[in-house]
């Protein structure tokens, strides 16, 4: 699904990304865990294509096409869609808009034709309900003031819809109540198939309770220093990170 | 100045004497010693009229249908309406439709209300706008002869809106005209007005238009403004309210660009409970200077004033918002709000922002805020990261920043007009009815 080979990037001079290596075949589900500073955030950043940050070395290769050399909106359409930490509030853009006009992207891209409208009706009620969210909220703004557990719901309901390749979710967690993170995860948890592959990003453990991996790395100073099984993840609980810093240092 | 000369003198020849006639030549005078606002007019500060000054404009002395027909029907916006069309300042009867006025509603051109009710008309004209005026208001005067006249009788609901269409087509001469527009609405009657500047690029043209309106007690005026004048061209325009008790008057102002637009826009709030709103969007491109200035007379206690201006210009568009309120002593319990949000699509687009207040009174709400940005990056970051396309993406938050005066349309032909030229071609919209 993506090839990651020996990733190098810079954010304002600095270098944050050292030489990462990962790989994800279909049907997989991996999470990135790490201390703050590891360079999580700078990985989705680099992967998803936002600006300011400069690779300067290494190659990503996601269903066999660079996609370093890709538009923000190619590698969305190609199948490559984040969910983001911190949502964005976009005033006066309805979420059913944004919805359509997403999906319609992809579809075009795909050579389908624009997606009849009492399918569309019927596909979003159908998310809605599973994120167990109320219709009001399509006719309200993206996101706009919107609870913490509310973005991130949106997030899924837009992967739900979307159905991406690979589905890059960076701290997912961050800021849900354990009600939340549990419709989240079962959300997440929906998307699991043999075809989509799906990377997480978190500091916690916790979220790996609810959604959990089949491949675990631990990434620390611009570099996965560890790969195992979902039994890392409660090693790392048990003995935080200081353990395997030490061999790196 | 000496084509102004030439051209009034033609003008003025075959008039009748008489008021008409000795007042033109008044207002010609006073234009002559006012001169354009070149230098110092503080009016005119942040808007350059050196270029319209030096350009010679003759008037039209005939149209071609065709070309007017074809401009109406690819430019302009047709509603089911009592419909009004003018070419180059000229009425043309072929194209305009007002076979279904109701009894009680008077709507014609200016020349012929001058035929037919002279001294009515000519009461109607230059009271709230007359010589004394601006420079650009005088020389209005001076060539008064064409535009509209509408009155409007007691307690009358108008449904159909009445459609002015302002065409400007290419000439062999750069053309000017000088359209005056006349409204007295009865106590209590409503009443919709849409009034529309629409030019050929290829045109060079000089559009000097006023507007004077008369509200009477309780009377309500909805006046849809809609400016594209055309790349080459010039579009003045005063627009002179007068409020009686309890009258609205909502102006929704959208100047779409030109190579000059220049708006005046005055209400006199003269009874108890009056009130006016102004909603507005100033969009240009290229080189384009679009200019609004407002001012508001609270004369009387108990009025209310309330305006929302967006600006977004992109290349080297640049744009002037003046907002002024006037408070006289006695207008106790008033409420004016203002507000102008500016939207900077490039960086050598500009923008003069200046509100003013004037507060005579002691016990009044007064609010005006500005503020001036460009698009949020990481929006359309969030938007492209979904999927949409930039151009889809820019022009979504584009017009999600002009939303709350574009929504203001009720006209829905109106509405598709504007948020065509502001997003360019969007999507279908999602019918929630649906859901």
């Amino acid at each position: 699904m993506i090839e990651i080979k020996d990733l190098h990037a810079k954010v304002e001079g600095r270098e944050i990304l050292k030489g990462l290596n990962l790989s994800i075949q279909p049907g997989e589900v991996h999470a990135i865990m790490g201390p703050n500073g590891a360079g999580k955030s700078t990985l989705s950043a680099v992967l998803t294509g936002r600006e300011g940050y400069e690779v300067t070395s290494g190659s990503v290769t996601f269903e066999g096409q660079d996609l370093l050399e890709m538009d923000v909106e190619d590698r969305a359409r190609a199948g490559l869609l984040l969910g983001f930490q911190y949502p964005v509030e976009i005033p006066g853009v309805k979420n059913v808009y944004l919805l359509k006009a997403a999906l319609n992207a992809k579809r075009e891209a795909q050579g389908l034709p624009e997606i009849e409208a009492p399918e569309f009706m019927k596909l979003i009620r159908e998310k809605i309900k599973f994120m167990k969210m109320d219709n009001s909220f399509l006719h309200r703004a993206v996101n706009e003031g919107f609870s913490g557990g509310e973005k991130k719901r949106n997030e899924i309901l837009q992967m739900l819809v979307l159905e991406p390749k690979l589905a890059l979710l960076d701290e997912i967690d961050s800021g849900l109540d354990i009600d939340a993170m549990k419709t989240v995860a079962e959300g997440v948890n929906s998307l699991r198939s043999q075809e989509r592959s799906i990377l997480m990003i978190t500091h916690y453990q916790r979220l790996l309770d609810y959604i959990v991996p089949d491949v675990i790395h631990v990434l620390a100073d611009g570099k996965i220093i560890k790969t195992g099984d979902k039994s890392l993840a409660l090693e790392l609980e048990e003995k935080g990170y200081d353990w395997l810093l030490e061999g790196v240092a | 100045m000496n084509q102004y000369a030439e051209a009034f003198e033609a003008f003025n020849r075959h008039a009748e004497s008489g008021w008409l006639k000795s007042q033109r030549i008044a207002a010609f005078a006073r234009f002559e010693h006012l001169g354009f606002p070149i230098n110092g007019v503080e009016a005119w500060k942040y808007t350059n009229t050196k270029a319209l000054a030096k350009r010679p404009f003759v008037l039209a002395e005939g149209y071609d249908l065709q070309a007017a027909q074809k401009l109406l029907n690819e430019a302009a916006v047709t509603l089911d309406s009592h419909q009004l069309v003018f070419v180059n300042g000229i009425f043309v009867p072929e194209l305009s439709d007002l076979s279904s006025l109701p009894q009680a509603l008077v709507v014609e051109p200016l020349s012929e209300a001058l035929d037919k009710e002279l001294e009515l008309t000519c009461g109607m004209m230059g009271r709230l706008a007359g010589i004394d005026s601006d420079v650009f208001t005088a020389l209005n005067f001076a060539f008064a002869g064409e535009g509209a006249v509408i009155r409007v009788g007691n307690n009358q609901v108008i449904d159909k809106p009445i459609n002015l269409i302002h065409l400007s087509t290419a000439s062999d001469q750069p053309q000017m005209s000088h359209p005056r527009i006349l409204i007295a609405a009865g106590s209590s009657s409503q009443l919709q007005l849409v009034e529309q500047f629409v030019g050929d690029d290829e045109a060079v043209h000089f559009t000097n238009r006023v507007a004077e309106v008369v509200l009477e007690r309780n009377a309500q005026l909805t006046h849809y403004l809609l400016e594209t004048p055309g790349d080459q061209s010039w579009l003045i325009g005063r627009t002179q309210v007068e409020q009686q008790r309890d009258s609205r008057y909502g102006c929704h102002h959208m100047n779409l660009g030109g190579k000059l637009v220049r708006d005046d826009l005055v209400c006199d709030l003269n009874g108890k409970g009056a009130s006016s709103h102004f909603s507005g969007l100033l969009f240009g491109r290229n080189k384009q200077h679009l200019d609004i200035h407002s001012l508001v007379h609270h004369n009387a206690p108990q009025t209310y004033s309330h305006e929302n201006y967006k600006a977004i210009l992109n290349d080297k568009a640049k744009g002037v918002f003046n907002g002024k309120v006037v408070v006289k002593k006695d207008s106790q319990q008033i409420q004016a709000d203002q507000s102008n949000a500016n939207l900077l699509l490039s960086d050598q687009a500009e923008i003069d922002t200046k509100p003013e207040l004037e507060i005579y009174a002691d016990d009044v709400k007064c609010s005006h805020g500005a503020t001036t940005g460009q698009l949020d990056e990481t929006a359309l970051f969030y938007l492209k990261s979904r999927g949409l396309s930039d151009e889809l993406a820019r022009g979504l938050l584009t017009l999600a920043f002009a939303n709350e005066v574009i929504d203001e349309l009720k006209l829905a032909p109106l509405y598709k007009r504007v948020e065509e030229s502001v997003a360019g071609h969007l999507p279908h919209q999602v019918d929630l009815e649906e859901l």
